[in-house]
């Protein structure tokens, strides 16, 4: 991967990731029969200090990606260094002392809470398992994360239940603060919350960052959301980095034609905007990552799709014309101002189609 | 850096914010206790386990006032003038006595005792060992729990009875061998639940935050996993003791469990074999008894049960809507 | 024309902990050929009418009227609503599993649901039903008509649940957060796919959803719901440029980018919804309302006209003409409520929060 001098401090490196889940088959003897190639061959740069959205559709990897990086999920092949440790390799409970420099926020704010327990433990928990403080001294400690995300100390012994969505997600990232992590990944944090509630929830992970000069990898789907919060993007298809360049660049000349198919089917509050804008629509569906297509994977929807799509895969690079971190996998990236083809002809053909077919 | 340090007006929300109210301070257990008020039957059964179990309690109580021992003979007053055992209601002796002129009521109230000892024991160490067992066979999976999953299975279809007749045989009977016994035969009930449970609840996101914040096996095990188990536990472990108390009663009545003249409402019936319809009250208290004890767990447990589903909810609230606002 | 007209809509559902006030008094009207989007956040009653309507809301207590097409649907039996359901209203939910049988054919479901509305032969209805699976944009339709509904993608499933009720050409289609659970691309094309629907039949549609941008690309009209009400109604335009509503105004602070500027700080709304068992007195908004007065703590606000145009009325006690966005139409509403505050009123956790600058509202 061309590295460049922009790097800065780099506080996760994570090199050729690969994580592929087996699929077995058999009653007694079970034996290989495939693969889902989730994440397949992921290279990317944290820096100390940013925070790097990453955005794609069901499937594309990212939760499994996320799951890779804080090595929940023994990698199947590649390099992660964190803060100067490999920990490409390690086992569980070697990653232990690992697991206070990186922390996870989950998008599930009723799941991600075990209801049985009450919120004092569950925020306290982290301090218990590293034998960091006990009694009294873990209860105040507790107390005191409780009070930075805005939650009532005195609601120390409640259980989950008792709480909103939004308030559960601040419980959340109590917990994930309790350790004061270097890195924390945000796995879709307000996708399960209410538009008001999501609004507080993104204000305090930013006020945090300020605060306790936190590294963020923010995944989530809402490009509106992540253009709000991140330093810089990284697009993912299919189990690839297909794009990644800083938020205002990737935003504003977004070279690879998925990039521009999703920034232009994502709706903007805004009728004025909304209504004017002609979609790029896609064709198809996401292909299966048991059978991911050759090349590049996004030939087989890609308005721009050539021959060579389909038998060479393209590298992730610095396109002609880019700043040095703009990189864009693809063989044919698109030029400012270019326009994509139109789906909107594309579906009145198809309605017209079916009214002169169907009986009045 | 220091937690205390943000300004809390920016990031706060103010505490007096409502909560959600409907559902405050309810904790599953109170939401359970508050459906089962409501539940006639549940009370009945409650009320009749309470009796029993005062009943066992206050048996050397009856044996004190009516003067006789539960294993007393009572050659001056326990038989009529031609040795025959006295009906119930007779002077002294409200259930009667059997053929050996001893007082049926007394040995009913020490019977109790036998059987929510057996009952409550048993059931104690079945649920110990089916849920660490079953913990372990759904957490782990692979071949520990297809081990574990075996043995589970091969218990569940073992001729129980032919093994205590072996077992006694070879040690011979007596109350912690057949407490043993029962538990051993039970445990792969509650095993089988929990490795159920355990294997769904593994999958949960709760499970994978405590993987990320470093905890290890056991933890996640017993102190994540385990009391969401508590549920479907109680509701098996209420289920499992009527289910001991007859498995006693049939192996004290086969001579395997409870040894003569230790009475046990199964050796009790055992002795009224052959008294055919003259003595009818060697056999019926015990039985009524019997009956009483385990109908009032089974309908408990299937009480508790509906109160811990949500799925019932539908019932509870029409319960609710009939009753006068 | 007015195709569907709600009025003073009450349902309510008794549970464990108290009656639950889903909707409390909604009224609302739907024209031919139009689409009205009705936001609000969960548990602000807007599944619920949608649902009350078709009568697919068992043991609650409904009152009200729901008008369709000069009928009226709250007193119908499940034999006439049925006809209705379907062939002159259909609905769309976010859960396409809910709505799809596991263990038929899809094809043979669409059929059916033609069929059952139609005197269309078996062999006709499964033709219609292939170009139908075509329209929305199934690959392979004639192989994915024999396909279960398992074997199908989420969002594939939730484009057979878009075909079927799409198939009989409804008057009026009703769409519960129809493309919530889909991405992006897949939410662009559906979306479009029902616009360009509307334009070519003439059907009306009711969007439900929370998704201001979903909102903003297709309603005519907007609704906006609180606590089981209708806090705000205007067209498009106005709704998102002249709001007069807190809330509506609440809600558009909290969406990034809404408000034009990208990178500033976004200004939620304080606090939670509230639960229907114990709704607020007065304005059900309150308590988390920056702009909140002694009078919003007892009396309820009805809607009223907002003079300056599109359609617009408001259920707020702030004058009329203090609609739009901005810090200086903020600054003007903070400045008239904090001449109607009170003891009560100066103590809630929006106005604490707004006096203290945990929002730009100050």
């Amino acid at each position: 991967m061309p590295d460049t001098a922009v790097d800065g401090d780099v506080l996760l490196n994570a090199d050729e990731i690969v994580k592929h889940f087996p699929i077995k088959e058999g009653i007694f003897f079970k034996h290989q029969v495939g693969s889902v190639k989730a994440v397949d061959g992921v290279s990317l740069k944290v820096r100390r200090g940013e925070t790097l959205g990453l955005v794609g559709e069901t499937g594309c990897g990212k939760s499994t990606l996320a799951r890779c990086i804080t090595r929940l999920f023994p990698l199947t092949s590649g390099h992660l260094t964190f803060d100067g440790a490999d920990l490409s390799k390690l086992s569980r409970s070697q990653m232990r002392p690992y697991r206070r420099g990186m922390q996870m926020i989950f998008q599930d704010p009723y799941g991600s809470l075990n209801s049985r327990r009450r919120v004092g433990s569950i925020i306290g928990d982290p301090l218990a398992i590293h034998n960091i403080a006990s009694g009294d001294e873990r209860k105040k400690r507790v107390q005191g994360l409780m009070e930075v995300v805005g939650l009532n100390p005195e609601h120390y012994n409640r259980f989950p239940a008792e709480f909103s969505g939004g308030q559960r997600q601040r419980i959340g990232v109590a917990r994930a603060l309790a350790l004061h992590p270097k890195l924390i990944v945000c796995d879709e944090p307000v996708s399960a919350l209410d538009v008001s509630i999501q609004a507080q929830i993104i204000n305090l992970l930013e006020d945090l960052q300020g605060e306790f000069g936190l590294t963020y990898v923010f995944i989530a789907h809402d490009l509106a959301v992540v253009q709000h919060v991140s330093d810089r993007v990284a697009v993912m298809y299919l189990g690839k980095i297909v794009e990644v360049a800083d938020v205002k660049d990737l935003y504003s000349t977004p070279r690879h034609p998925y990039t521009n198919a999703l920034l232009s089917a994502s709706v903007v509050a805004d009728p004025d905007k909304a209504r004017v804008r002609d979609r790029i629509i896609l064709t198809g569906d996401v292909p299966s990552p048991i059978n991911p297509p050759s090349g590049c994977r996004f030939h087989t929807r890609c308005p721009k799709a050539q021959a060579i799509c389909s038998t060479e895969e393209p590298l992730l690079q610095t396109a002609a014309g880019d700043p040095a971190g703009h990189m864009t996998a693809c063989h044919f990236p698109v030029a400012e101002g270019e326009k994509l083809a139109s789906g909107k002809a594309t579906i009145l053909h198809a309605v017209e189609g079916f009214l002169a077919e169907a009986p009045s | 850096m220091s937690l205390s340090t943000v300004d809390a007006a920016a990031t706060a929300v103010p505490p007096e914010e409502p909560a959600v109210k409907g559902i405050e301070g309810r904790t599953p257990l109170q939401l359970v206790v508050q459906r089962l008020r409501t539940d006639r039957v549940a009370i009945i059964s409650v009320v009749v386990i309470v009796l029993i179990i005062a009943l066992a309690i206050g048996a050397p109580l009856i044996a004190a006032i009516t003067g006789h021992g539960p294993t007393d003979t009572n050659v001056d007053n326990g038989t009529d003038a031609n040795g025959q055992p006295l009906p119930p209601g007779s002077a002294g002796y409200l259930l009667g006595t059997d053929n050996l002129g001893r007082d049926i009521l007394v040995r009913i109230a020490y019977g109790a005792r036998v059987s929510l000892i057996v009952g409550v024991v048993a059931t104690a160490i079945a649920t110990i060992v089916g849920v660490v067992v079953g913990l372990f066979a759904g957490y782990y999976g692979g071949w520990l729990d297809s081990i574990l999953a075996r043995i589970m299975d091969v218990v569940l279809s073992f001729p129980y009875v032919l093994f205590a007749i072996v077992l006694v045989s070879v040690f011979g009977s007596s109350l912690p061998l057949t407490i043993l016994v029962i538990a051993f035969f039970s445990f792969a009930a509650i095993g089988r639940i929990v490795r159920g449970q355990a294997l769904s609840q593994r999958e949960k996101e709760y499970v994978e935050a405590a993987h990320s914040l470093g905890a290890g096996n056991m933890r996640i095990m017993f102190v994540d996993i385990l009391p969401n188990l508590v549920a479907p536990v109680i509701v098996l472990a209420t289920l499992l003791i009527p289910t001991a108390i007859i498995f006693e009663a049939t192996l004290s009545f086969l001579g395997l469990g409870i040894a003569l003249p230790t009475p046990s409402w199964g050796n009790m019936l055992s002795d009224a074999e052959g008294v055919g319809f003259q003595a009818w009250w060697f056999y019926i208290f015990p039985m009524i008894f019997l009956l009483l004890t385990t109908l009032a767990f089974n309908l408990l447990g299937d009480a508790v049960r509906d109160a811990l589903d949500p799925r019932t909810e539908r019932i509870f609230a029409a319960r609710r809507k009939k009753k006068p606002a | 024309m007015t195709l569907l007209a709600v009025d003073n809509l009450t349902v309510s559902f008794p549970t464990a902990d108290g009656t639950v006030q889903a909707v409390r008094g909604l009224s609302f009207s739907v024209e031919a050929g139009k689409t009205l989007g009705v936001v609000g956040e969960s548990g602000s009653g807007k599944s619920v009418s949608a649902l009350t309507m078709l009568g697919l809301n068992p043991g609650a207590d409904i009152t009200g009227s729901a008008v369709f097409n000069g009928k009226e649907l709250l007193t119908m039996n499940q034999q006439q609503l049925r006809q209705i359901r379907g062939a002159d209203i259909a609905m769309i939910f976010q859960d396409p599993l809910s709505s799809l049988h596991p263990h038929f054919r899809v094809g043979w479901q669409i059929a059916e649901a033609i069929r059952a509305h139609t005197s269309v032969n078996k062999r006709d209805a499964k033709t219609q039903a292939v170009e139908l699976l075509r329209l929305v944009n199934i690959p392979q339709p004639e192989r994915r008509v024999e396909a279960y509904p398992h074997e199908m993608s989420g969002g594939m499933r939730q484009r057979v649940m878009i075909a079927m009720a799409l198939a009989l050409k409804p008057k009026l289609l009703i769409a519960d957060e129809p493309t919530t659970a889909l991405d992006a691309t897949v939410q662009a094309q559906l979306m479009e796919l029902l616009v360009q629907m509307q334009n070519e039949v003439g059907m009306a549609m009711i969007i439900i959803t929370h998704d201001l941008g979903v909102i903003a690309s297709v309603a005519d009209e907007v609704l906006v719901m609180y606590a089981g009400r209708a806090s705000e109604r205007a067209d498009a335009r106005t709704t998102f440029f002249s709001p007069h509503h807190p809330y509506t105004r609440g809600l558009l602070g909290s969406v990034p980018s809404a408000t034009g500027v990208v990178g500033s700080r976004l200004t939620p709304i304080i606090g939670s919804p509230p639960s229907l068992i114990s709704v607020p007195t007065g304005c059900g908004f309150h308590p988390r309302c920056p702009f909140a007065m002694e009078m919003c703590i007892d009396d309820q606000p009805d809607l009223v006209e907002i003079p300056a145009g599109g359609h617009h009325v408001s259920a707020c006690w702030l004058p009329p003409e203090m609609t739009g966005v901005g810090v200086a139409m903020d600054t003007a509403r903070q400045r008239y409520a904090s001449a109607h505050r009170g003891v009560r009123s100066s103590k809630l956790p929006g106005v604490v929060a707004a006096v203290e600058g945990a929002t730009v509202y100050a």
